[in-house]
């Protein structure tokens, strides 16, 4: 790569840059050879760091104000509410930021299942990527308990004491993750000092990710390995950096439509009543974003089976890398897979709805049949269309999206329509 | 194949709404008002706050508490914005629990506009045994706190019917069209003509209803004008702003795509 080459210009610079080459590092990020066909589903990583730090820095103002007790912690917030100096923005950007931040990782998730870019060279890259994934799911449930309004108390309740379905020491382990015999004030303020220590835990495994990304360097869309630097890249600025501000323009003004003009569509009404161990809600149901496991759980009779299922779900795409035994990595030239990628996106936005609804009749079958066909998906559906599936001609580069002989113009075509 | 997919998704879709359809049946949605502070531009009714208000403190206020409430915020800007004196007066109008002073012992005072409006009752314990053991919610957050919001409140508030045949209420429990299980504690408390508004407009339940749902709903919100006029800013800023990027994008990527 081309940052080998790199020479600070001034003594001072090159004094700095012998002892901690961070220039070099500078000129590497700026020069990063991209593949120039990415297309807009490629800006959700810069995206997702947008979020990471727009929720760090809004999380800091409002810890400064949040009191992280059982008897004060609800009023503390309607205290940043009415009486911080724009403590309703700050509060609201964060409660909205968490949603904004799931909706990007969700679609780079499934942009990365769509153009295989898990596969190999890039299982770290997927595997660092689900880390942070599991991080900020266990994040997002802390951060919602500390209103400590009612959904916050008994989400608590419902998901801590999955923990109690562990054979033998499950009930020590729920006492010892309460500190107390049930959701309490010991509770709330370690959730608190967890939901702090988490996003930076994020950070480190983001920094990690992006490094991973920079060994092989970008997938894209057509999904072929490509020479780096040459006329198929282009230099990650100015082209990434503008296309991505672009796109993350477009993604704050629905921010901003969220946080402005319905801060609380997303969020749950009985959130603002105070906490009340005595008084269980009608429905207990978490963030939309964890809908779909949430269902997954519930469509087991049994409570360490649904555990068990709930968890195989997230861990099971750990080892999606070696479960796909497609040789051609992106679903643009693999016409069966593709039909069965979109099924399992329906299949994982009904598990989501079916998780909003109440446990029985008909949305208890929907969420059986659901359940079932999204393990089925990974564990038959990926090895074995690998194996069968006639994939459609790869091209040989990204400028010469063309094999050999007449078919040429038309597979150009097909190709230019397809991306 | 696509249309196919296109055939299956919207089976899918229609299955789902008649889902929701059928679940929405079993409760009678909440009457839609057309209140003023709906909307991206929306904003409170200021004469109408200042009713609801009167409706609060003269009705509500012998049961509910507000407990994140400040008589100041009566007077600041997107509220029903009375004015200073108007809240010094509506403060002092209260008896404050003050102390301790410098002998250990507590002590009532006047209000002052920094005070947080005073409960009616001192604990959730008292206000529940004064109350046929319900407990009247605070309603500082009531309208972000149901699901419908200030028109399922409304709605409750002028919803109370005679029971249909065959159901039977206890003693101290009333029948409402619109509260969830129909059943409600809180007894019908608006009767036309109840209050006397000092803008003459005339009391009638659904005024007074409608009123006192738009204090509360500020109540709630106070941030709400402030904010809307914030967001529709950012909108125009952050849409100048993406233009000028997709400008600037376009020019960048000219020198790449005129080469393929």
């Amino acid at each position: 790569m081309s940052d080998h080459e790199y020479q600070p210009k001034s003594k001072v610079g090159k004094w700095f840059n012998d002892r901690l080459p961070l220039l070099t590092l500078g000129a590497h990020l700026t020069d990063y050879p991209t593949p120039k066909n990415l297309n807009y589903w490629w800006t959700f990583g810069g995206i997702l760091t947008f979020c990471l730090i727009t929720q760090i820095i809004t999380g800091i103002v409002l810890a400064m104000h949040y009191v992280a007790h059982a008897d004060l912690a609800f009023g503390s917030v309607e205290h940043i509410m009415r009486n911080v100096n724009y403590g309703w923005l700050i509060r609201y950007i964060h409660s909205n930021g968490a949603s904004m931040f799931f909706l990007a990782v969700y679609i780079h998730i499934f942009r990365s299942l769509f153009y295989g870019s898990y596969k190999s060279p890039r299982e770290i890259i997927w595997i660092l990527g689900l880390l942070i994934y599991l991080l900020m799911m266990a994040a997002a449930f802390l951060g919602y308990v500390l209103p400590w309004g009612q959904m916050s108390f008994w989400g608590a309740t419902v998901i801590t004491n999955l923990f109690s379905a562990i054979p033998l020491v499950g009930e020590s382990i729920t006492t010892w993750l309460w500190g107390a015999y049930s959701v309490d004030n010991p509770t709330l303020n370690r959730f608190f000092s967890l939901h702090y220590l988490f996003p930076f835990l994020i950070l480190g495994l983001v920094v990690l990710h992006i490094w991973a990304l920079h060994i092989p360097g970008n997938n894209n869309p057509v999904g072929i390995d490509i020479k780096k630097p040459s006329k198929d890249t282009v230099p990650f600025h100015p082209y990434i950096t503008i296309k991505d501000a672009f796109a993350l323009l477009m993604f704050m003004i629905i921010f901003a439509g969220f946080v402005f003009f319905s801060p609380n569509v997303l969020g749950h009404s009985d959130n603002y009543i105070p906490a009340n161990p005595m008084v269980t809600p009608a429905h207990i149901v978490p963030e939309w974003y964890l809908l779909p496991f949430y269902a997954i759980l519930r469509s087991v009779p049994d409570k360490l089976g649904g555990v068990i299922l709930m968890f195989s779900a997230i861990f099971i795409l750990f080892v999606l890398p070696w479960l796909d035994t497609s040789k051609v990595r992106s679903a643009v030239f693999r016409p069966i897979y593709r039909q069965f990628f979109w099924i399992l996106v329906i299949d994982v936005l009904m598990l989501g709805y079916v998780g909003a609804m109440p446990a029985e009749g008909i949305y208890l079958v929907l969420a059986r049949v659901g359940t079932v066909y999204y393990f089925l998906h990974f564990i038959v559906v990926l090895p074995v269309v690998g194996l069968l599936e006639k994939t459609d001609p790869v091209p040989m580069s990204i400028s010469e999206p063309v094999m050999t002989g007449g078919a040429e113009t038309s597979l150009a075509r097909k190709i230019n329509e397809k991306i | 194949m696509k249309k196919f997919r296109k055939k299956t998704f919207y089976l899918i879709l229609t299955i789902f709404l008649s889902f929701n359809h059928l679940n929405s049946a079993e409760m009678t949605e909440p009457i839609k008002v057309n209140w003023s502070f709906k909307g991206i531009t929306g904003k409170f009714d200021r004469a109408s706050l200042q009713r609801g208000f009167q409706v609060y403190k003269e009705v509500c206020a012998s049961c509910h508490s507000m407990q994140y409430l400040s008589y100041r915020n009566l007077g600041e800007p997107g509220g029903p914005e009375f004015s200073e004196e108007e809240v010094k007066a509506i403060a002092a109008s209260f008896e404050v629990t003050d102390g301790p002073d410098s002998q250990g012992e507590m002590f009532t005072r006047p209000g002052r506009p920094s005070d947080m409006f005073v409960s009616p009752h001192p604990n959730k314990e008292a206000a529940a045994a004064a109350n046929g053991g319900a407990y009247p919610p605070d309603m500082s957050v009531l309208v972000k706190a149901r699901k419908g919001g200030a028109n399922y409140i409304y709605s409750v508030l002028v919803g109370y019917e005679d029971p249909p045949p065959g159901v039977k209420l206890d003693q101290g429990v009333y029948y409402n069209k619109y509260m969830i299980g129909n059943k409600i504690k809180m007894p019908n408390n608006l009767e036309d003509g109840l209050v006397e508004y000092a803008d003459g407009t005339a009391s009638t339940v659904d005024q007074m209803a409608k009123d006192v749902t738009t204090f509360l709903a500020w109540a709630a919100e106070p941030e709400l004008e402030e904010r809307h006029k914030l967001g529709v800013k950012v909108l125009i800023y952050l849409i100048l702003l993406t233009i000028l990027v997709y400008l600037s994008m376009r020019k960048i990527w000219s020198r790449i795509d005129s080469k393929m």
